[in-house]
């Protein structure tokens, strides 16, 4: 095989990897950034919207349209989540709220097999999705969801960092994530930039889903689960907290990953996830505060 | 001028931090266009006072009224929104925010994109560091710069009470007295003032009157010239740092 094409196919593969974990890891960051709580809900965003995504084009919605509906039904759990679960113990040990969290996580999911029971259901992409590109008598293939996926992903993420960098209310996010006693005295409203966070947070994740779903081909409760934790260790190896580093976090995971599998020796493909996790524990000794040193903490 | 009725008054405040009683029924007032300097040493509740007058911190008891109206239940967004700024100890900023960012945040409650251009020219005509380091990172500046900036961002809502904790810590002399020079200036222009500031001399050269806090209660008050004369000053601080 041709190398050069190989090298190519792998970087696609990365780019695709990395633009999922990057959109999830984002969002981890977000709410961490303001609230400094780990959401472990937030892999279950992806599980809601895709969930939708599937009930609205089984009922004859058209597809584009059951997306769009399904990342809104994202948002509004994570409006949701944040209104009823988070926001009654803000301010309480940060054991509380990560306890609330996984307590979420278990409620959410347990809600989703209750419903749509446990079993996996396919994902119905439609065919312009699953249309097939091959260069060079195949050695490089790819599927317009590898190209949705990375589009998609890079246009969110620069509409993302416009969003907090020339907005009013972005700017205010990154201002309540730096010191929230200080926002509120320049007469942010916190509780609402707290719901936008969440807000925008979730949605990113239900694009997440709704891709790797497509990527996979079937969507289950604990779908969330595995991405999660790989957004996680991308967030903490950016700098959690920081939404520029959970991006950069998320496309490095992705090379990582596909360098492993598609470069290193055959051995080494199986112990992936242990090289990855074993990444995250490096950096929480050497560099806790990741590549961008966020989260240094700030005294009320 | 006594009989003007206060722009803030507070009445019979208490604060508690769990057990512990930060603020011990005050009872204070500060009428339009006065200047009014909280002296006394650390830890007896200066700051405290100003952060339940901003709304960061709910009293356990009494009340603290502006213009008239008790704010004591209103957000901090409600009381900025009222014409209360409060420039904290320590500068606060947006470390990770240019300069231009952290006063666009300043001026956050505000909708007249005009007066905010004009107001943002005004603070760079009264302190010209500000436009040079316009694109920095606020976190990148020198302490003194920041102080410029933290006083800046307050003064971006367009305050009629200037609430400022502490505005000579850690700034060079040299800044100090630009930035106190500034604030006369305010005053003459008739904002009122509420200063907590560790050097005593600074802040009664300032005022109109003061009051003298030791451990959450009013030790001493009286008008800034009179008390710059009075030995019972210094001993109220002299006798919490024992």
């Amino acid at each position: 095989m041709n190398s050069l094409e190989f090298t190519i196919q792998q970087i696609i593969n990365a780019v695709s990897l990395g633009s999922l974990y990057a959109m999830v890891a984002v969002g981890l960051s977000m709410v961490f950034g303001i609230l400094k709580m780990t959401n472990f809900a937030h892999g279950d965003m992806m599980m809601t919207g895709s969930y939708a995504t599937v009930l609205l084009s089984a009922l004859g919605v058209p597809f584009p349209i059951a997306i769009v509906a399904g990342i809104a039904v994202s948002a509004l759990t994570g409006i949701l989540a944040e209104r009823i679960a988070y926001r009654p113990v803000r301010g309480a040990p940060d054991v509380t709220l990560l306890l609330t969290s996984l307590a979420l996580t278990y409620v959410l999911e347990n809600l989703a097999i209750l419903i749509f029971s446990g079993s996996p259901r396919s994902f119905p992409t439609p065919d312009w999705m699953n249309e097939v590109f091959a260069f060079s008598d195949g050695a490089i293939t790819f599927t317009s969801v590898d190209i949705i996926s990375s589009t998609s992903a890079i246009l969110s993420l620069l509409g993302l960092g416009w969003f907090v960098s020339h907005t009013t209310t972005g700017l205010g996010m990154r201002a309540a994530a730096e010191d929230m006693a200080a926002a509120a005295l320049v007469g942010l409203d916190i509780n609402r930039l707290i719901v936008i966070a969440f807000a925008i947070a979730s949605g990113f994740a239900g694009l997440a889903g709704m891709l790797w779903a497509a990527q996979s081909g079937i969507i289950e409760p604990d779908m969330g689960f595995s991405p999660l934790l790989k957004a996680f260790v991308a967030a903490i190896v950016g700098g959690f907290g920081s939404i520029a580093g959970a991006v950069l976090g998320g496309y490095l995971l992705g090379a990582l990953e596909i360098l492993i599998v598609g470069f290193g020796p055959t051995e080494l493909s199986p112990y992936r996830d242990a090289i990855v996790f074993a990444l995250l524990i490096v950096f929480l000794l050497f560099r806790p505060g990741g590549i961008m040193q966020a989260n240094r903490e700030v005294k009320l | 001028m006594t009989d003007t009725p206060p722009l803030l008054t507070v009445r019979d405040l208490t604060v508690k931090y769990d057990a512990v009683v930060a603020l011990d029924a005050i009872s204070l007032g500060i009428r339009q266009g006065e200047s009014v300097a909280l002296i006394g040493a650390n830890g007896a509740g200066k700051s405290t006072l100003l952060r339940t007058i901003s709304g960061l911190i709910r009293p356990a008891s009494g009340d603290i009224s502006y213009n008239g109206q008790s704010i004591r239940q209103s957000s901090p967004q409600a009381i900025l929104r009222g014409g209360i700024a409060h420039c904290p100890e320590g500068r606060r900023l947006f470390g990770a925010l240019t300069v231009e960012e952290n006063l666009r945040l300043g001026a956050c409650t505000r909708d007249d994109a005009a007066a905010v251009r004009r107001d943002v020219e005004r603070v760079e005509e009264m302190f010209p560091i500000i436009a040079e380091r316009r694109k920095q990172a606020a976190g990148t500046l020198s302490g003194g710069e920041q102080q410029m900036v933290a006083l800046a961002r307050a003064m971006m809502s367009s305050p009629r009470l200037l609430m400022l904790d502490e505005p000579s810590l850690g700034v060079a002399p040299l800044v100090t007295k630009l930035i106190f020079a500034q604030l006369a200036e305010m005053k003459r222009s008739g904002t009122t003032i509420l200063l907590v500031e560790q050097n005593v001399k600074l802040a009664l050269a300032l005022s109109d009157r003061a009051y003298v806090l030791r451990t959450g209660r009013i030790a001493l008050e009286g008008e800034a010239h009179a008390l710059a004369d009075d030995p019972r000053v210094f001993h109220a601080y002299l006798g919490v740092n024992e």
